[in-house]
């Protein structure tokens, strides 16, 4: 990974991309060529995605590319569509807003990803970066949302907000996981918010803070010590059991319950473990308990 | 407002059955992250500014009148482990036991007749102040100080540590006790305009997961 000085010349226009990103050089980046005032904000981008069933098979009308994200449709599995956000420039940076809104409606089978982790940077501001993600499930239709690790670096202040929406016969697949600073490093400030509604009704509200402004984030109560966190829900409609928590790890490669909200269609994974490699492993063996409980993703 | 209500109200010795319940601590002093004063100080801390937060909003948001019924969903959106949620129904029951006793009054009885199963701890307690004629901040205050104070008396006796020590501890956390305290009842403030979401929601991975290994375990000393 480059460090955050480095230039974010914006790659080719992709072909699908609707409008041009407003671009913003830092003044120390600043290539000679730039027409757009070098003025230390961040940048502003809202790609957008939108699945939906033809009837026959899951289609993507809607694919916008902006700023940061390159989406890009992959060969689908079977009847799910699938697209991969490629990073198109280092985002995000301190004062950037971003935006990505997707959504899968009535019947149709959407899974996106991402292409490789998300890292924070400081950038030319102090200001803290917004990424805000929606994801919009209607009826009998299924999201799987499976991005790559979100890494919050030295000095770079982030806060990101998950709202996903869900209707009554939604399904929906949901993992987040976050490195606390890369190797040998303190994390910059990282807050978070989860807000999931099934039916107009808020079924998950969280929100967790760790760096700096956390106190006592890495203690004994909040994370004591482990570096990667992260979670994984699971929505199933039409499950009525209430599965007993699975606990799972130890000491030495962290931590990981699985457990149902009060809304019992919902399966709930918490994990904490020293490493990515250790947390991934977690969240992965508690999909294989939450699919044989739920017997359907 | 009566001052004396709330340290009636925040007194450990109210008898609602906090005493048996550790607030995260045992299964910290078992997996031996928590063992002295300075681990014991990082833990109150963390649990201060991250689940005495979003009580002391719950809390502050029912003593100003709003729907316990609708800050009691907002509760459990906030609480995702089954155990947590067990043992702040349990609480609140045993609260609201103790509280009908001492401020009789219609709000308390409304509570047990809609939850008879029990509702959130925090909830209980802010309609509780509110029956005691305690403002909404103070309420956010008996909140943020109860989730420090329960981990700190535990820890006095799962770890032999010095009492002392454990209410310097406290003592040391006032001020950001003060200032939790502020934050939740701002936020039940906007609770009139923008709902249950401007609440705090704020939570500790191993306060959760921690929850769970110890529901699961056959022999404990504590509830919770």
């Amino acid at each position: 990974m480059k460090a955050a000085a480095q230039a974010r010349t914006a790659p080719p226009a992709p072909a699908d991309q609707g409008g041009a990103p407003a671009r913003r050089h830092t003044p120390e980046t600043a290539t000679p060529d730039a027409e757009i005032p070098a003025v230390a904000t961040g940048l502003r981008a809202t790609a957008r995605l939108r699945a939906t069933h033809n009837g026959r098979t899951t289609t993507v009308p809607l694919l916008h590319s902006d700023g940061p994200f390159h989406l890009r449709r992959l060969r689908p599995q079977g009847e799910r569509a699938r697209v991969c956000v490629l990073g198109a420039m280092s985002a995000p940076l301190g004062g950037d807003e971003l935006e990505l809104d997707i959504t899968a409606e009535a019947q149709a089978r959407l899974e996106v990803t991402t292409a490789a982790a998300t890292i924070a940077l400081r950038g030319a501001t102090p200001d803290p970066a917004t990424y805000d993600v929606r994801l919009t499930v209607g009826e009998d239709a299924s999201l799987n949302w499976l991005p790559q690790p979100l890494i919050s670096t030295h000095g770079s202040s982030l806060h990101q907000t998950y709202r996903v929406d869900l209707a009554r016969t939604s399904h929906v697949l949901l993992r987040e996981e976050q490195l606390l600073g890369r190797t040998a490093e303190p994390p910059g400030h990282l807050s978070t918010r989860l807000t999931v509604t099934r039916a107009g009704r808020t079924i998950l509200d969280q929100q967790t803070v760790y760096g700096p402004r956390g106190p006592a984030w890495d203690g004994p109560a909040v994370l004591g010590g482990h570096r990667a966190t992260g979670q994984l829900l699971l929505v199933t409609p039409g499950s009525k059991a209430r599965p007993a928590p699975v606990l799972l790890g130890d000491r030495l490669h962290g931590y990981c319950v699985l457990a149902p909200l009060a809304e019992a269609t919902a399966l709930l994974a918490t994990a904490v473990a020293p490493t990515l490699a250790g947390l991934r492993r977690l969240l992965s063996t508690a999909l294989t308990h939450a699919v044989g409980t739920k017997q359907s993703v | 407002m009566s001052r004396t209500a709330l340290l009636v109200l925040a007194d450990g010795r109210f008898p609602a059955g906090g005493h048996a319940h550790s607030g995260g601590m045992e299964a910290a002093v078992a997996s031996g992250t928590v063992h002295d004063p300075a681990s014991l100080e990082a833990f109150c801390r963390g649990r201060l500014h991250t689940a005495g937060l979003t009580a002391a909003g719950l809390a502050a948001a029912a003593a100003t009148g709003h729907d316990p019924l609708a800050l009691d969903d907002a509760a459990d959106a906030r609480t995702p482990a089954p155990a947590l949620r067990h043992v702040a129904r349990r609480l609140g029951r045993q609260l609201l036991r103790a509280a009908r006793a001492t401020w009789p009054c219609a709000d308390l009885d409304h509570l047990a007749h809609h939850r008879p199963g029990g509702m959130h701890q925090p909830v209980v307690l802010g309609v509780v102040a509110r029956a005691a004629g305690l403002p909404p901040p103070e309420a956010a205050h008996a909140a943020a100080f109860d989730s420090v104070s329960g981990p700190a008396t535990a820890a006095v006796r799962l770890l032999s540590l010095d009492p002392f020590d454990a209410t310097a501890v406290l003592a040391r956390l006032a001020g950001e006790c003060d200032a939790v305290a502020a934050t939740a009842a701002e936020a039940a403030e906007r609770v009139a305009s923008d709902g249950v979401a401007a609440l705090p929601a704020v939570s500790a991975p191993l306060l959760d997961i921690t929850a769970e290994q110890h529901a699961a375990l056959a022999v404990r000393l504590f509830a919770s």
